[in-house]
Parts: C-alpha cells; sequence; structure tokens
C-alpha cells in the first residue's frame, strides 16, 4: 500500500512537470494524486470501479478547491495531475487490444466500463464544484 | 483617456489570451477580463470566450466603443502562466499596478520559460514508471515503461508535437509507445507487455482537455465545453488506434514469418 502510494505521488508529480506547473505546488499535487489513489485501493475490495473513482475523485476535486484557496490560486494547477492517477488509461489500451485481437465481446465490455469511470470522475467533479467557495475558505 | 481605455481593454484581452491558451477555464477568463477592466473604470465592457477565440467590447454613452476579436488556437498547458496571470490579476484587484506596469508584467508572463525539454522528458518517464506500477507492473515492468516514457516524450517533442496534427500525432504517439514497449519486451526487459504499454501510453492522455471540458460544461458554457470534450475524446480514441495499429501489424509479421 506504501508502494502504491509513494508511486501515485511520484506519477502525479512527473505529470505536473508536463503541465508546467510552478516547483513550489509540487508536494500539493504529490499529495493530491496519491490521497485519491490511496482511497480508491482502500475502496476497491468493496466498491466497483466506478464507485471506488467516483469517491476517489471527489476526494481529489475537495483537495483541491482547499488548496487552491490556502494557496491563492487556480484549482485547476491542482486538479489536472491529481485526477490523472483515476483516468481509465488502462480501458484504452485493453479495448484497442481486444478490437485488433477480434474478442468484439471483451472489447465491448472494457470499453464501456472505462466510459463509467470516466462519467463517475465526471460527476465527482460536477458535484463537488457546486459546493459554495466559502465552505473551503475557513 | 481614451488611450487609457484602450490600453486597458487591450491588457485585459492580453490576459484572457495568456489564460484560454494555457489552460484555464472558460469562466477563468472571462472573470479576469471583466476584473481588470472594472478596476481601471471600464464598466461597458463584454467578453465573450470560446475555445479558441475572445471577443471584447466596450462602449456606452459615456464611454468610447472598442471591439477586438482573437483567435487563439489552443498550444501547450503552461499551468504555471496560469497561476501567474490570476496572480497579477488579483494584485491588480489591490490595486497595486497602473496599466502600463500591467502590460509589462503581462509580457513577462507571456515571455515566461516553461520547464526544459530534459525536465519534460524526465517527467514523462517517472510518470509512465509510476503508472506502470500503479496499474500492478513489477519492478521490471516499471523500468521498461519509464524508458518507454523517456523515448515516447522525446517523439512527442521533437517530431509529433511541432509537425504532426493533433490526430495523427495521438495515433503516431500511441504506435510508439507501444512499439518501443513490444521491442524492450523482447529484448526481455520486462514482463508484463500489457502493463508497460499500459504504463507508457499515458502521458499521452489528454488531462488539460478532458478536466477542463468537464468543468465548462458543469459550468453551462457548452460551446467550449463541447468543442474541448471532442478533443479530449479524439485524441483518447486517437492514441487506441496507435496501440491497435502496431499490434495488427505484429500479428502479421508473426504470420508472415
Amino acid at each position: 500500500m506504501i508502494g502504491q502510494f509513494i508511486a501515485a505521488v511520484a506519477g502525479t508529480v512527473g505529470f505536473s512537470v508536463l503541465y508546467s506547473v510552478p516547483r513550489a505546488y509540487y508536494p500539493y499535487c504529490g499529495f493530491i494524486g496519491g490521497a485519491g489513489w490511496l482511497l480508491y485501493c482502500l475502496l476497491i475490495p468493496t466498491c466497483s470501479g466506478p464507485e471506488s473513482a467516483f469517491f476517489a475523485a471527489a476526494l481529489v476535486v475537495v483537495l483541491s478547491r482547499f488548496f487552491a484557496v490556502k494557496e491563492r490560486c487556480p484549482v485547476t494547477i491542482f486538479l489536472i495531475s491529481g485526477i490523472f492517477p483515476l483516468v481509465p488509461g488502462g480501458g484504452i489500451y485493453w479495448t484497442a487490444y481486444y478490437i485488433v485481437t477480434d474478442e468484439v465481446e471483451q472489447a465491448a465490455r472494457t470499453g464501456f466500463s472505462a466510459v463509467k469511470v470516466a462519467v463517475a470522475i465526471v460527476l465527482a467533479i460536477v458535484l463537488v464544484f457546486q459546493v459554495p467557495q466559502k465552505v473551503f475558505k475557513r | 483617456m481614451v488611450d487609457q481605455e484602450r490600453e486597458v481593454m487591450e491588457a485585459a484581452m492580453e490576459a484572457g489570451h495568456i489564460l484560454l491558451e494555457n489552460g484555464a477555464e472558460i469562466f477563468r477568463v472571462e472573470e479576469t477580463i471583466n476584473r481588470i477592466c472594472r478596476h481601471y473604470g471600464i464598466e461597458s465592457s463584454n467578453a465573450f470566450v470560446l475555445s479558441n477565440g475572445i471577443f471584447i467590447t466596450s462602449g456606452s454613452v459615456m464611454e468610447e466603443s472598442f471591439a477586438k476579436v482573437q483567435h487563439i488556437p489552443v498550444s501547450g498547458s503552461h499551468l504555471d502562466r496560469v497561476a501567474a496571470v490570476n496572480q497579477l490579476s488579483r494584485e491588480v484587484e489591490e490595486g497595486r499596478y497602473t496599466i502600463e506596469e500591467v502590460r509589462g508584467r503581462l509580457e513577462e508572463i507571456r515571455k515566461m520559460p516553461g520547464k526544459t525539454k530534459k525536465m519534460q522528458i524526465l517527467g514523462s518517464g517517472v510518470g509512465s514508471g509510476a503508472f506502470c506500477y500503479l496499474y500492478g507492473g513489477s519492478l521490471y515492468d516499471c523500468g521498461a515503461a519509464f524508458l518507454a516514457g523517456l523515448i515516447l516524450y522525446v517523439f512527442v517533442l521533437y517530431v509529433s508535437g511541432p509537425h504532426l496534427k493533433k490526430m495523427m500525432s495521438g495515433i503516431a504517439g500511441g504506435a510508439v509507445a507501444t512499439a518501443v514497449c513490444m521491442v524492450l519486451w523482447e529484448l526481455g526487459i520486462g514482463q508484463n507487455l500489457d502493463l508497460m504499454i499500459i504504463g507508457s501510453i499515458i502521458p499521452l492522455v489528454p488531462g488539460v482537455a478532458f478536466t477542463n471540458a468537464i468543468r465548462d460544461i458543469a459550468d453551462e458554457n457548452y460551446i467550449a465545453g463541447t468543442v474541448r470534450m471532442t478533443d479530449a475524446l479524439l485524441v483518447f480514441f486517437c492514441i487506441a488506434m496507435g496501440v491497435g495499429m502496431v499490434y495488427a501489424v505484429k500479428q502479421r509479421l508473426i504470420i508472415w514469418f
């Protein structure tokens, strides 16, 4: 589990570099990405993929908004790299793989579950952004 | 006085331009433009922002009219510039700058050096390796994904970025990542080819477009949101095509030889 957390932090910081996040914010980005992934890992034994992604993404957005208020900078900076570990990258790959190997049923299944995860992330983002800014300002 | 107003509108446009170009949400662009205008006393300004263009006008009985349209191709995503403009607009509200100073600051922000190519390549490698591990890869797989991530980003920075259109660079990127992983795997570096490939295509995923699309749609900026979502989905789709194409070629090669 600790290894997973460290990998998520490292991966998130790696992508923060790609998106030119200011250096001072790397620790926040890493922490948000790691926390989101940790929650995902904790939920996945008992919940379905999309459910876990939903709660993890919600946590990522809450933390991003919190740090954005604290640091007085756009929430995008934390959100984009933090959400990365949850994006169904594996889904893209398996769908392509099954299509090429002619396993249409499998392709449809993996493709659909990737879409479900994406929708869960969308819902979490929309939901948490509905919470008024005041809540985060304490 | 008229010149002053013109300066303000130009500065507001410039600020909006930098924000939009580097991956800010639509509402932030509009808000920043309006903030700058209001602070310098232009009450009649109006901004209409799309995903690749800004329209601003001002003018009323009291104020001189001004209109400008700017087409803004989405280039990169330098979030540091977004943060800098955001900071600037806060400071403007606190009344720390004259309009000439604001324009000077904007010019500086526009020229802000992004991360060096070396850093970006390293970031891509680290990201690939780490994500390979998250998806269940062994340390050997991570090492291979790290290498593939490095090579992929060299390709992105020097070939597909400057020379290819978006769709083609998605396909080519997916294909390069897959091919590199296959070669490494054949050489005996890494055990699970699937996980290596998944890790190494991650740097291509359009995170900024996807996240901003969702936020724009949630803010009811449907036009910009839809365009960005199309952009993101297209890139997702193209990466998958690139991966699939390399697999198809490999199958043929196995059958022939």
